[in-house]
């Protein structure tokens, strides 16, 4: 098809235009649009018919005069140029430079779109991620290949947990560091600021990949943003054999681009006006990532969702939750109580943890370490709720001790130093320190091998 | 079906719903759009125009480019080749697409679900004879298809007459001419191994049967408190994080069916991975051979298309009645249920439907039902017995059991095993939670339970959820006002939940010992559990202090039971529990000694 321009826009609202007969436009097709003053957008076709086609301009729709543009049509689906030149780079939602740096040249072009990854070539991630913290390590266990994602709220430290990770997340036993991709959609100037500086100041900026959307920048861009970044990744990871973190910041602000978008469009709206299609779209987005047969690189992905007024059962943490292998969950009542990371260990969930851990892995003791600091610190927050209304004298000798070791674990296990990169070794042992509080017997999800092995008494301490 | 392939025009692309051109094409024909080939299914007809649902992203196509009808619904291939293999949404195997089109899933491939190429052992049924007159069902002869699956090769439905010839045994591939049968228009038919069903329409059979045996899970909250029956419905509804997948794969792993189909409809893809590296290796409690033989995966994931996904439950259902017709116990596990739902909104909403709950269609009820009622214990053609179990997981939205899936489903399964929130945050697996959950087969299953393991069961299983009960009622109290207002039978009452929460329903998948229980080993823990709660009891009653039963370290070890006997270990358990009598024996006498004095 020889490339037209048309003038025939005749409608905009939302980010979209509709422009009349052009005959032979394919659906998903890159467009560019040419305003008077000779300024350029670039848009998708999302609906393609024979009277009119539908096109989402990643720029918006401000200030554009439809009597007075030019619409051209590039045969082409969206697509970003890749080398290991992306490498130090800050590009934005579309793979242009952001930093003042020429283009990235190169002969490898990717549709932004990807596909999806057939099943059967996927490998079952189960390479224990060494994170350095011990809420992650001992009892949320990540693996390559895992997407988990921090549920946070509007003041938690979720950055600042997400630029630890970054620092120290290594395999255990190794000390290959991870290329990190990442993308911030709708931030504010200053937590991307905060990165850009975490990143040079830890040295891995040579390292790093930003694609960034700011909170000002126009919306619609959030859209293409995660997929660029994403592809991206896939080229870090499958052309390059790297390991690759993906971190991506705020899925929520994603999200709501989308809302905004599928409005405009007039989609039927399911939960809280989100479009129907927003399950589908987010695990487009995170299914992304993952370990194949054969090839050497991995994409594991660590996504930032904020939850709206702390609601987990908001539609955007909700549907993550059933996408995502588990969930980290900050809480607001251990920030407010100074310990840092606040991560509430209940509703948090690893779901790939259980054959990247043990014997082979980490150490043998840890499954069964895990299982009993969660059981002990659910009954521990049961009582803290029955000292909290019956007054903690009340409580029996036994309850009494549950109490101290809710509160021994808040600060020694849970609270750590944003510097401290504690080893698996050393989790574990403080897990078994604070657990040694107990009688053995009241221990049951330990084997007696493991009591044996690793169980202090009072006079052995 | 005409070899004359009707073409059209495509006219409009939005997303995944495609408006063509082309008069004569029927609703729910098979429909290949624009010049790369891509499948979809005619879903409404107006005029010379047709929208089409299809099974793949429409990237790239143009209105303009042809379109052309293939004469059939959306069918599958039946026939050996089947078991442990892994197909999409609409029955393409992805490992033959991964050989073709690499780690991701190129558009527009046209593989066959079963191998053209492979032979096949067949052995003609000797009750046969040429001349006899046959009908749907009748099996023509038998095809090892794996160790565990004799694939029997039956007459397909609608095809009824006398028998020209059967084939000799053989070597045959699948489209080899195993019999001729001349119906009574004095037509004949050419029959193989294989045949296609439309997928949205239930294979007939003789006539419904009422269940008779439980489904054994091997998951001792399952079998002993919510049972299912072969042939029954059941539903998993949970939040995200309460576990319903590993409750769905142990189910998968160790229950007593013959065919395990598993519909991977919308979920991750790493967990089909984890079925699919997982079961080569594992090996059946029952036939001791490895459980791929008798397992078939149907995937479609979350990121693919959302079209296909629809399709993908009916794709599993036919495959299972298909086995259920050799006479197969058939269990199909479809995770998750509200993402097949989601995508029936997602079309609808494209197709500007008017949404009545949530953005679901009108027929959102309907639909769920129909598929729910292709489960059942039937009479097959075959004049034998077979089954359908269908388990369907729920994935409610912020885990609210009020919404449009769940509480539809609810309205026609018969067994709910609803996981809890509070229970997997405190690692208390399987989070089946013992009061919302329910089972409408405990009198049937009973009646399997006292024949086979013992006769104490119902009264049993009626004791320990009477005492969870009180446990309940008595947290709350201790909630409010402290253990200390207890008196030392009810605290004794709440150590004996806590036992039976321990000792008996937690059990983890991870566990090597405790991943599969037996029904015996089920019954003895129950029962070791409710007599150390009885025995207790009685000895509080003549006034011993609760402390000091509570430290016996007895209590300790009956908790730990479950992982230190395996399922052929059950004597050492009723060993121990007889130790445990004599513990409390011996406390009872030096009570009375004491109290003598």
């Amino acid at each position: 098809m020889s490339i037209k321009e048309y003038r025939t826009a005749s409608r905009a609202h939302g980010g979209l235009i509709a422009v009349q007969h052009t005959p032979g436009v394919a659906f998903g097709d890159r467009v560019r649009i040419t305003d008077a003053r000779g300024g350029t957008r670039d848009g998708q076709v999302i609906r393609a018919a024979d009277e009119e086609v539908l096109i989402l301009v990643f720029e918006g729709i401000e200030d554009l005069d439809l009597e007075d543009i030019w619409v051209r049509f590039l045969d082409e689906p969206v697509e970003i140029a890749l080398s290991p030149e992306i490498l130090g780079r800050e590009l934005n939602g579309l793979g242009e430079p952001r930093d003042g740096r020429p283009p990235v040249l190169s002969n490898v072009r990717r549709p932004v779109g990807g596909a999806a990854i057939n099943p059967a070539a996927r490998t079952y991630p189960r390479e224990f991620i060494q994170t350095g913290i011990s809420t992650i390590d001992g009892l949320n266990s990540l693996v390559r290949g895992q997407k988990l994602p921090i549920f946070s709220g509007s003041g938690l430290p979720h950055n600042r947990l997400a630029a630890q990770i970054v620092r120290q997340a290594k395999l255990k036993d190794e000390d290959t560091s991870f290329s990190i991709v990442f993308a911030a959609m709708g931030v504010s100037y200053a937590d991307a600021k905060f990165f850009r500086d975490e990143f040079a100041n830890s040295g891995v900026l040579r390292n790093v990949v930003m694609f960034v959307n700011l909170a000002d920048d126009p919306p619609v861009e959030r859209l293409t943003l995660p997929r660029t970044a994403l592809t991206a990744a896939e080229y870090l990871a499958y052309d390059l054999d790297r390991h690759v973190l993906v971190v991506m910041t705020d899925m929520t602000y994603y999200a709501e681009a989308l809302r905004e978008v599928a409005t405009a469009k007039g989609d039927v709206p399911a939960r809280k006006g989100y479009p129907g299609y927003l399950y589908s779209d987010l695990a487009e987005i995170y299914e992304r990532c993952g370990r194949i047969h054969e090839r050497h690189g991995s994409i594991t992905m660590m996504p930032v969702v904020s939850m709206p007024s702390d609601d987990i059962t908001h539609p955007i943490p909700d549907l993550t939750g059933y996408i995502t292998e588990g969930q980290i969950v900050l809480s607001r009542e251990l920030q407010n109580q100074g310990i840092y990371p606040p991560v509430h260990i209940s509703p948090s969930l690893s779901r790939l943890m259980k054959d990247g851990i043990g014997r082979d892995d980490t150490r043998e003791d840890h499954p069964h370490v895990a299982a009993q600091l969660y059981a002990l610190y659910a009954r521990a927050l049961e009582t803290r709720n029955l000292a909290s209304i019956i007054g903690a004298d009340e409580l029996s000798e036994r309850d009494r001790r549950y109490l101290t070791f809710a509160d021994d674990f808040d600060k020694r296990f849970v609270g750590q130093d944003e510097a401290e990169d504690r080893s698996i070794d050393a989790t574990l042992n403080l897990a078994w320190e604070l657990m040694s509080a107990f009688p053995r017997e009241m221990l049951t999800r330990l084997s007696e091998t493991e009591l044996a092995k690793y169980y202090r008494t009072a006079e052995s301490q | 079906m005409t070899d004359q392939h009707r073409t059209g025009t495509v006219r409009d692309i939005n997303g995944p719903i495609v408006t063509i051109d082309l008069p004569g094409v029927r609703s729910g024909e098979q429909v290949r759009i624009g010049e790369i080939g891509l499948v979809g299914e005619v879903i409404s007809l107006s005029g010379r125009q047709a929208v089409v649902q299809t099974y793949e992203g429409t990237d790239g196509v143009r209105p303009g480019e042809p379109a052309m009808g293939l004469g059939w619904p959306l069918s599958v291939e039946l026939g050996p080749g089947l078991m442990g293999g892994i197909f999409d949404g609409v029955q393409r195997p992805l490992s033959k697409i991964a050989l073709q089109s690499g780690d991701y899933i190129a558009r527009g491939l046209d593989v066959p679900a079963l191998d053209r190429a492979r032979q096949w052992a067949f052995e003609p049924n000797p009750e046969l004879e040429p001349g006899q007159q046959i009908g749907p069902g009748m099996v023509l002869g038998t095809v090892p298809e794996t160790e565990v699956v004799s694939h029997k090769v039956l007459v397909p439905p609608g095809v009824a007459g006398e028998l020209e010839e059967v084939a000799p045994a053989g070597a045959y591939d699948i489209e080899s001419t195993i019999a001729h049968v001349r119906d009574a228009k004095g037509t004949s038919h050419r029959l193989s191994l294989y045949h296609r069903w439309p997928v949205r329409r239930p294979r007939p059979y003789l006539q419904r049967d009422d269940g008779v045996s439980p489904l054994i899970t091997g998951q001792r909250v399952i079998d002993t408190f919510f049972p299912q029956l072969k042939g029954g419905k059941g539903a998993v509804p949970g939040p995200f994080g309460a576990g319903k997948t590993v409750v769905q794969q142990q189910i998968a792993r160790w229950s007593n069916a013959d065919i395990v189909i598993y519909v991977g409809c919308g979920e991750r893809g790493n967990e089909l991975v984890d079925v699919l590296e997982s079961f080569p290796k594992l090996e059946d409690p029952y036939s001791g051979r490895k459980l791929m033989e008798r397992t078939l995966l149907v995937a479609n994931t979350s990121n693919m298309p959302v079209v296909a996904r629809e399709a993908s439950i009916y794709v599993g259902l036919t495959m299972a009645e298909y086995y259920r017709d050799m006479g197969y116990d058939v269990v199909m596990l479809a995770d998750s249920t509200s993402r097949w739902a989601e995508a029936l909104r997602e079309v609808s909403g494209r197709l500007g439907q008017m949404p009545v709950e949530e953005g679901y269609p009108a027929y959102l009820a309907s639909r769920l039902a129909a598929i729910y009622e292709r489960a059942g214990r039937v009479k097959t053609h075959a004049a034998g017995s077979g089954s359908v179990t269908l388990i369907g997981a729920v994935s409610p939205p912020g885990g609210d059991f009020s919404e449009p899936v769940t509480s539809h489903t609810k309205d026609i399964i018969e067994t709910f095993w609803a996981l809890s929130k509070e229970l997997a945050d405190a690692r208390h697996y399987p989070s089946i939670d013992w009061v919302t959950s329910f089972s409408g087969h405990v009198h049937t299953a009973a009646e399997w339970w006292h024949e086979v393991v013992d006769r104490r069961w119902e009264q049993r299983r009626t004791e320990a959820l009477a005492l969870l009960a009180r446990d309940a009622e008595l947290s709350r109290i201790v909630n409010l006002v402290g253990p200390e207002a207890l008196s030392d039978a009810q605290r004794w009452q709440l150590e004996g939940a806590a036992l039976v929460k321990e000792g008996v329903l937690q059990q983890s998948a991870l566990d090597a010992v405790d991943t599969f229980c037996s029904p015996e080993k089920q019954f003895a823990l129950l029962d070791l559990c409710l007599s150390i709660y009885d025995k207790g009891m009685a000895l509080i009653e003549l006034g011993v202090p609760v402390s000091e039963l509570a430290e016996m370290p007895q209590l300790a070890k009956a908790r730990r039971c479950k992982s230190m006997y395996n399922s052929d270990q059950v004597t050492e358990i009723h060993a121990f529990a007889r130790a445990v009598e004599q513990a409390f024996e011996g406390i009872r006498l030096e009570y009375a000694k004491e109290h003598a004095e």
